[in-house]
């Protein structure tokens, strides 16, 4: 118990000390804006992890989520002259309310049909921001209006640093609150065997709904950093390969594990960014890269790691 | 007073009448074994009455509630728990987190102070594995509380379920096979354990391959064969009941057993 | 009735691709419980490989079988050595190292072939058969018949050769289909072969209707995705009615109600099918036992 306790601080200060001691090494501004794109992925990969991870549901089309956010940050400014903090909240809204209102079908399904559910409905949202070009420029993607807190315009990539790290910060520390509490015993329960929960009481279509909407409003807020950030967003970002890379961050880093997610993200980000050296062998190298980390690392990097070093330290 | 009463409960699958006609009811503090050949719906039975599946027909009452075709989270809400005959351990989960999420109805579980992690969230945290942690000990595993459910073997994995299905306070206790694959030992351990359960006035209910244990602690016994009724009674009569030794031995077996 | 005739076969013939690659997701799926999401990639390279091989002057039908073999030889390639290898990691790590199989492949693409759109000439000319007012390529009727070989030819196969039945075997209990001596390791990597033969064929009918480059596989496993979902899972009568069925809902869809949502229909036809039947259409309902 206390060593857990400790373990949960010792995360969030590791990655503070991290976040902050990171821009002495970074040699331009160049990577500030890679860091802050990993921090944003990692945002929401650590809520996609609290669904995936911990309650064991897959969602194959989280970027809609993603996508969501992103575009109410986008539309509600230029369109319909919400302030642009104002938008980033109703865009978690909007996500929330989306998840909660299609969760409770969608969840019911189990395994591959879920897949395809989720799937469906990321490849849904992803065609209507693509279409309804009046109001979402379409393929094209829209500009983005600064953010603006207080009289304080956030802009420039230094700045963004700090606010994306702030921001993993907080999602971290509240998703390992999570572990040690009945709703995250009752995710992690469901997981293992949903009848055995039900025995015991756990209504298990209700927190399946609950973990849907957490990951819903992770990805969204992500989504809005991100449009803010950049000053322009495109229907890529609510596409199913992004939905595929979220996963594939989750997987990749190790399902359950929030530092797993991080790490994820940081790999997943900054590999075609090393890989872009070798220009046309991008994808290719990315691809076998992939294969070959979930094959010899199938439980994930960060799990496989701690294993190993647990085995190590025994040993 | 009856606590869990099942009345004509009936359901098939595929054509087939898994369970036909079956009823029975219970006391608190008191011990019902249903026995039966492999296949006489017995673990079905138990699916049936923790509201796993839904029967075709019949009715099930908490103590005079209807509670027929209620999900098995509500049906644990009105104080009936259970073990299975497979295991069902949240393996990825440790011993004592097993027996926490068995605290679940006992819990306030709201969302945003989760999140946030509240004092008070903590306090109740504290409680609960202080509560899981008696349990452990209750059923001997205290020295496993934090290991990996997964890895514990298997007539440990036994009480643990037991342990969590006591977790939720329950008023019926239907337990599924708790014996099954354990030692003399271990078997004897669990007649302890089931008799001092039912002493705390818990209405159990056990279904239990391992004829000495029933024999022994059971109050009455149902008998099944092929989804429908074929005895009650006191163990006694059970016993020496010739339908109830022809089910299980064929008639050849029940003469022999009737001469021995 | 000319419009609805003219939907109603470029939606088969649409759809009889989709059948297609449903039916390699199907065998896949049977055989080794992976959902593979390179399955497009197969048609892809099925398109592609014909397209650069007849462009060196190779003859059309050679080109195909070139281009066949070349799909066989990858899919053979993905099974030895990104599934083969990870075998007994859970579900969603084996969708993962697919996703990756098929980046791979679509960057192997690019390289190699390069990142252009290609097109064959129609089989059989390009002038349109007039069918009660309706215009039809000669080339949908290639696609069709050529389907329903493959269909046919893969049903005769399983039900009436030794090996057919022993990937059904494998299909309907892994464990004892290999305590009975049958080669698991063998069927799965046949299962992989004959997806990408599938696969490559659906590529090579459609190429002179569609187009191909080295990025369609994945709208196509998506749609075979679906396809087979909305049969249900691991039923090949199911795949092939659900790629049929989406074909036409798209097409339809399309020519009554909106051509920009055109991809919409198709799946927001299956979400509803998944709230109503949760195990698709041709799905057993599985009694889930503890």
């Amino acid at each position: 118990m206390r060593a857990l306790l400790n373990q949960r601080l010792l995360t969030l200060a590791v990655l503070a000390v991290i976040i902050s001691l990171l821009p002495f090494v970074f040699p331009s501004s160049y990577y500030f804006r890679v860091a802050s794109l990993v921090w944003v992925s990692a945002l929401a990969a650590i809520g996609l992890n609290i669904l995936m991870g911990q309650a064991g549901q897959v969602s194959l089309g989280h970027a809609a989520f993603f996508g969501i956010g992103a575009y109410a940050v986008a539309i509600g400014p230029t369109h319909l002259g919400i302030p642009p903090w104002a938008a980033l909240l109703i865009g978690a809204i909007l996500s929330s309310v989306l998840a909660y209102l299609v969760g409770r079908p969608i969840l019911r399904l189990k395994g591959h049909y879920l897949a395809i559910a989720t799937l469906g409905l990321g490849v849904l949202v992803a065609l209507v921001i693509s279409t309804e070009s009046r109001w979402t420029g379409g393929p094209d993607g829209m500009p983005v209006e600064r953010l603006t807190l207080f009289g304080w315009r956030v802009s420039g990539s230094y700045t963004w640093y700090w606010v994306t790290g702030a921001l993993l910060l907080v999602g971290t520390w509240i998703a390992l609150n999570l572990d040690e509490t009945p709703t995250g015993r009752a995710f992690r329960a469901l997981h293992d065997s949903e009848v055995a929960a039900q025995v015991v009481g756990v209504d298990v279509a209700r927190f399946k709904l609950q973990a849907f909407v957490i990951a819903a409003v992770y990805a969204s807020l992500a989504g809005s950093a991100l449009a803010f950030m950049n000053g322009f967003i495109n229907p890529d970002q609510a596409g199913f390969i992004h939905s595929v890379e979220l996963v594939t961050i989750v997987v990749l880093g190790g399902l359950g594990s929030v530092v797993g997610s991080i790490v994820g993200a940081a790999v997943l980000v900054t590999l075609p960014q090393a890989l872009t050296v070798f220009h046309e062998y991008e994808h290719l190298l990315l691809g076998l890269i992939i294969i070959v980390s979930m094959i010899f690392m199938r439980n994930g990097i960060v799990p496989s790691l701690s294993g190993l070093f647990l085995r190590r330290a025994r040993s | 007073m009856t606590i869990l009463k099942a009345t004509d409960i009936g359901i098939s699958f595929g054509g087939v009448k898994a369970v036909d006609g079956v009823g029975f009811s219970v006391s608190p503090g008191q011990i019902l074994s249903i026995i039966g050949p492999n296949g006489a719906g017995k673990t079905t039975l138990f699916n049936i009455v923790s509201g796993i599946y839904v029967a075709s027909r019949g009715t099930i009452h908490i103590a005079d509630e209807d509670v027929t075709g209620l999900a098995p989270h509500r049906l644990a809400a009105r104080g009936l728990s259970r073990t299975f005959q497979n295991l069902q351990i949240f393996q990825r989960m440790t011993a004592c987190e097993n027996v926490m999420v068995g605290r679940h109805l006992r819990e306030k579980c709201s969302l945003l102070p989760a999140l946030f992690r509240t004092p008070s969230v903590t306090r109740q945290n504290r409680e609960t594995r202080a509560a899981a942690l008696d349990l452990l000990a209750y059923v001997g595993l205290k020295d496993v509380a934090d290991v990996p459910a997964g890895s514990l073997p298997y007539g440990a994995c036994k009480r643990l379920e037991i342990a969590r299905a006591l977790a939720a306070e329950p008023r019926v206790l239907l337990l599924d096979e708790p014996a099954a694959g354990c030692n003399a030992v271990e078997t004897e351990e669990i007649d302890h354990l089931i008799r001092q359960v039912a002493d705390r006035g818990v209405a159990v209910v056990l279904v239990e391959h391992d004829m000495k244990l029933v024999m022994k602690i059971s109050d009455r016994i149902l008998v099944l064969e092929r989804g429908r009724p074929l005895a009650e009674g006191t163990p006694r009569e059970v016993r020496d009941d010739p339908r109830v030794l022809e089910a299980y031995l064929g008639r050849h077996g029940a003469q022999e057993a009737a001469r021995a | 009735m000319a419009e609805f005739l003219q939907f109603l076969i470029s939606g088969l013939t649409v759809g009889a691709v989709y059948a297609l690659v449903a039916l390699g997701f199907t065998l896949i799926y049977n055989a080794s419980g992976v959902v593979n999401f390179a399955q497009g990639e197969f048609v892809m390279l099925g398109g592609m490989v014909t397209v650069f091989a007849s462009a060196a002057g190779v003859p059309l039908p050679l080109a195909a079988l070139i281009a066949v073999a070349a799909s066989i030889m990858i899919g053979l390639l993905l099974h030895r050595l990104a599934i083969e290898p990870a075998r007994g990691a859970s579900a969603v790590t084996l969708i993962i190292i697919t996703i990756g199989a098929s980046i791979l492949l679509r960057g192997l693409a690019a390289i190699i072939f390069d990142k252009q759109f290609h097109k064959l000439p129609a089989f059989t000319g390009d002038a349109p058969i007039d069918i009660l007012g309706a215009a039809v390529q000669p080339q949908s009727f290639w696609v069709l018949g050529g389907a329903a070989v493959v269909v046919v030819t893969l049903y005769v196969f399983l039900e009436h050769t030794l090996i057919g039945k022993a990937v059904l075997a494998t299909a309907a209990n892994r464990l004892a289909a290999r305590l009975v001596g049958i080669n698991t390791t063998t069927i799965m990597a046949l299962a992989f072969g004959g997806s990408a033969a599938i696969g490559a064929v659906a590529g090579i009918l459609v190429t002179p209707i569609t187009l191909t480059s080295y990025d369609v596989g994945t709208l196509l496993a998506l749609k075979g995705f679906a396809a087979a979902m909305l049969g249900g899972m691991g039923n090949p009568v199911g795949a092939v009615v659900g790629g049929l069925l989406l074909g036409l809902l798209e097409a339809f869809g399309a020519g009554y109600l909106s051509s920009t949502y055109k991809d919409a229909f198709a799946f927001l036809v299956i979400l509803i099918v998944l709230f109503v039947a949760p195990q698709g259409l041709f799905g057993r309902r599985a009694v889930e036992r503890v």
